[in-house]
């Protein structure tokens, strides 16, 4: 089955922007006729997701997959990495600073929270290279 | 509580007038901290926030909210105000601060998750 395609660029340096890509999603996801939790549960794991590609990654790049039964997430980053995934999947870890914790992130609820709303959640991190991640929502 | 009610209660300004603000609300969170909202917020439909900028907004889209209310004073920058107008999130300010809204919102049976 052919899937439709919606791919975004999120700049890493105007925070102002950071869910926009998300906000879209959304949009478009709702006219094409997705309600209720699964929709509730892409919008949140792909904001949280796009939120961390601004304020972790410098920026970075979305791809949403639609398909009739499920949509697929793919947040991708050439930033600093992650060196102890599991650690960062801990609810409540964050290396923000004092900066980001004003503008009202940094719990280090993100990744828990992305992990919560996904059907199917998979990271990969290596230092100095980048960050992939991939969810899937069942609709 | 509708929309309205709450303007009357906390005394607030409004700053989306062209918005419905007869819709019924039954439930409600405070906090400046979108982590938290995105991470512990089941249903609610207001918001109530000491922090302003356009990520509230765009939070509040994410979890289907009706309505924000920006406390001690705090109103929101233009493009949260634009974005809050196209997602149709009626956007309120009130000089009191978020404890005292919380606690007159909950008596007048507003209340958490
Ligand atoms: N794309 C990324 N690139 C590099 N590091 C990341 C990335 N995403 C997350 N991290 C690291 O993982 C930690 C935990 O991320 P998580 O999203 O759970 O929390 P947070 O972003 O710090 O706070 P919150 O999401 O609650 O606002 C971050 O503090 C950061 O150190
Ligand atoms: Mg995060």
């Amino acid at each position: 089955m052919e899937a439709i395609k919606f791919s975004y660029n999120v700049p890493g340096d105007d925070f102002t922007r950071a869910g926009d890509a998300s906000t879209d999603l959304k949009s478009k996801l709702k006219k094409m006729g997705v309600t209720g939790a699964p929709l509730r549960n892409i919008s949140i794991s792909l904001y949280e997701g796009e939120i961390n590609l601004a304020i972790h990654a410098g920026g970075g790049e979305i791809t949403a997959l639609v398909y009739p039964d499920k949509v697929e997430l793919y947040l991708d980053d050439n930033g600093p990495g992650i060196a102890d995934i599991s650690l960062a999947l801990q609810e409540g870890y964050s290396s923000a600073t004092e900066e980001i914790r004003s503008l009202g992130f940094g719990a280090g609820m993100g990744l828990p929270n992305m992990k919560k709303y996904a059907d199917e959640f998979y990271i990969e991190s290596e230092v100095g290279k980048g960050t992939h991640i991939k969810m899937v929502v069942n609709l | 509580m509708k929309i309205k009610d709450i303007i009357e209660l906390l005394n607030a300004t409004n700053l989306t007038p062209d918005l419905d603000c007869e819709k019924e609300l039954h439930s409600a969170c405070g906090s400046d901290m979108m982590s938290d909202v995105l991470a512990y917020v089941k249903d609610q439909a207001v918001l109530l926030t000491g922090l302003n900028n356009p990520q509230v907004i765009r939070t509040a889209d994410m979890m289907d909210m009706l309505c924000v209310v920006y406390v001690r004073g705090k109103k929101p920058d233009a493009l949260s105000l634009k974005l809050a107008v196209e997602k149709d999130i009626c956007v309120l300010s009130t000089d009191k601060p978020l404890f005292t809204c919380c606690g007159i919102l909950y008596d007048n049976g507003l209340r958490g998750a």
